[in-house]
């Protein structure tokens, strides 16, 4: 039977470590509600979605009761919008209000957000897929609850590089529209390179064509743990840390598990995945940076950042993986900027760069995260960091992202205000030196030889 | 049978299982277990109880522990077991 300290070592990591499930994503598959009225097409996603997901926010909250375990989100994720929408929308403002349909339907249900409207165009455009990312910036300015991504690249078919050209212009029209939050709209989209079909993760998440009608996938996180754990384990040697993070990963998981099965259960909507994700918060002990430094560093970006993160997101999954019959989304540690705490004062250190950031990126689980550049940095530069960001994920067979934020009329030591669970962030420089030539040849990257590894 | 476990912490004082256990009793939920340890001067206990011949929904009962845990000055908290069988079983 458990005994006293099993109960007390779990309620302790809840209470004080922030052991949390982070979200409860139900996935929608919306191919079955295209049409070629426009209007019928929104009726359909509206009521689909609505029937699907009414109880989900209730559900949530009646297992976070029973377990005692905060579930901090419920989300949405639906079939890339740019598929749902290609035999009626004609147009930018028809994509729109399908984001408007979307956006009201989140906010009936009472979920935080929804995933989505996004595009996958990795190899080539349709139409359709142009017309979607064109509207972002407007979409995402006028909805509350809506979370864009757009799949410009992958390890089979390479890198469509007039996208990620197209992509630098839409994010820094996504923060001109957004310029009196602070650019805010901007961190409602994500470029992609790899993207899992079944992550429960915003902004990047979406009901893959992969996927069942519905399905229920959550995510876990647990910074917080890890790093107390690590405090009792200091100076040990690698064997030591790599077990303590390996048995904390399987622990955290097993109550993901538990949840997903729950509320798999009570929704009857089948168990997808758990993804064994260390999310951090903005919140004091929620960080993935301060494990970094636990592990024995002065601030993430010190010389030895990269090997740490490289053993911390590996011991993760291996942790994981056990503890989940079904592991999948983006599964390992996520280092982005203005969510950690610990990110945020070793950019303020000086310590850590969007270079050593990008070094990081080879090794955690996702991309750049939630990074603040200055206004004024021209739509070629952040196609050219995209480009390289989704060069690693191409080669490296990974899930890469880009989601950085040109916070209009701020620079170099300024601060972007975003509130709550987004925090804030310092603007970090980007290199100045011209890739306009580069990014503006037009057409696409091949995909990589899978041969001659080394 | 699920069994649910009640936690309790706080400042000891007189009278914090009595006064649980009464609430217990009054609802018709069966205490299985009961273990209880003082960590650097808190008091800490912990019930296993059977709550299938409950006179209250696990929601009621939870609420009404924290009610009462208020009251006494500790914290109550009441969680099915499964949260920690799968945390500490494999």
């Amino acid at each position: 039977m458990i005994n006293i300290y099993e109960v007390t070592e779990t309620n302790e990591m809840i209470e004080k470590e922030n052991l949390d499930v982070r979200t409860i994503t139900m996935g929608i598959n919306l191919l079955d509600c295209a049409d070629t009225d426009l209007d019928t097409c929104c009726k359909k996603i509206h009521d689909k979605i609505y029937e699907s997901a009414k109880d989900l926010v209730k559900t949530g909250e009646t297992i976070s009761q029973e377990f005692g375990i905060p579930i901090v989100n419920k989300r949405i994720s639906v079939t890339p919008i740019a598929l749902v929408g290609a035999s009626c929308c004609k147009s930018e403002d028809d994509f729109i209000k399908i984001a408007k349909t979307l956006d009201q339907v989140t906010e009936e249900i009472g979920v935080n957000l929804l995933g989505g409207y996004s595009a996958l165009v990795a190899k080539g455009m349709t139409k359709a897929d142009e017309l979607l990312i064109r509207s972002i910036p407007r979409a995402l300015a006028e909805t509350n609850r809506i979370c864009s991504s757009v799949s410009v690249g992958s390890t089979k078919i390479g890198i469509n590089m007039d996208a990620v050209r197209i992509m630098g212009d839409i994010i820094k029209e996504c923060a001109e529209l957004t310029k009196d939050t602070d650019s805010s709209g901007a961190m409602k989209l994500v470029v992609l390179c790899n993207p899992p079909d079944d992550n429960p993760f915003m902004a990047g998440a979406f009901h893959g064509v992969t996927e069942a009608d519905r399905i229920i996938n959550v995510g876990v996180s647990g910074p917080g743990v890890v790093k107390t754990a690590l405090e009792k384990v200091r100076g040990e040697n690698f064997e030591v840390l790599c077990e303590t993070i390996k048995k904390t990963a399987f622990k955290v998981t097993r109550v993901g598990q538990l949840v997903a099965k729950e509320a798999s259960r009570m929704l009857n909507v089948p168990f997808g995945i758990v993804d064994l994700s260390l999310a951090p918060t903005p919140a004091v002990g929620d960080s993935v940076a301060d494990i970094l430094c636990e592990i024995g560093l002065e601030y993430a970006g010190a010389p030895g950042t990269t090997a740490a993160l490289a053993l911390l997101n590996d011991q993760v999954k291996k942790g994981g993986i056990m503890a989940s019959s079904y592991v999948g989304g983006l599964s390992g540690a996520f280092i982005p900027v203005s969510e950690d705490q610990g990110m945020i004062d070793a950019v303020k250190a000086g310590s850590l760069t969007l270079e050593k950031l990008e070094a990081m990126t080879c090794v955690c689980s996702v991309g750049l995260d939630m990074i603040a550049i200055p206004g004024d940095t021209k739509p070629t530069t952040i196609a050219g960091i995209i480009a390289d960001e989704m060069a690693i994920g191409m080669i490296n067979q990974k899930t890469t992202a880009v989601r950085i934020m040109p916070t209009i009329g701020k620079t170099v030591g300024d601060v972007a205000e975003y509130g709550g669970l987004f925090g804030y962030a310092p603007i970090m420089p980007v290199n100045q030196f011209s890739c306009d030539d580069f990014v503006n040849r037009g057409g696409r990257i091949p995909a990589p030889v899978h041969s001659f590894k080394n | 049978m699920k069994k649910t476990i009640i936690t309790v912490v706080g400042k000891d004082t007189v009278g914090i299982i009595a006064k649980v256990c009464t609430y217990l009793a009054d609802n018709g939920i069966n205490i299985l277990d009961i273990s209880q340890t003082i960590v650097s001067g808190y008091f800490n206990m912990m019930m296993v109880v059977d709550m299938n011949s409950s006179a209250k929904e696990f929601g009621n009962v939870c609420n009404d522990l924290d009610a009462l845990g208020t009251e006494i000055g500790v914290l109550i908290k009441c969680q099915k077991e499964e949260i920690f069988e799968s945390m500490h079983r494999v």
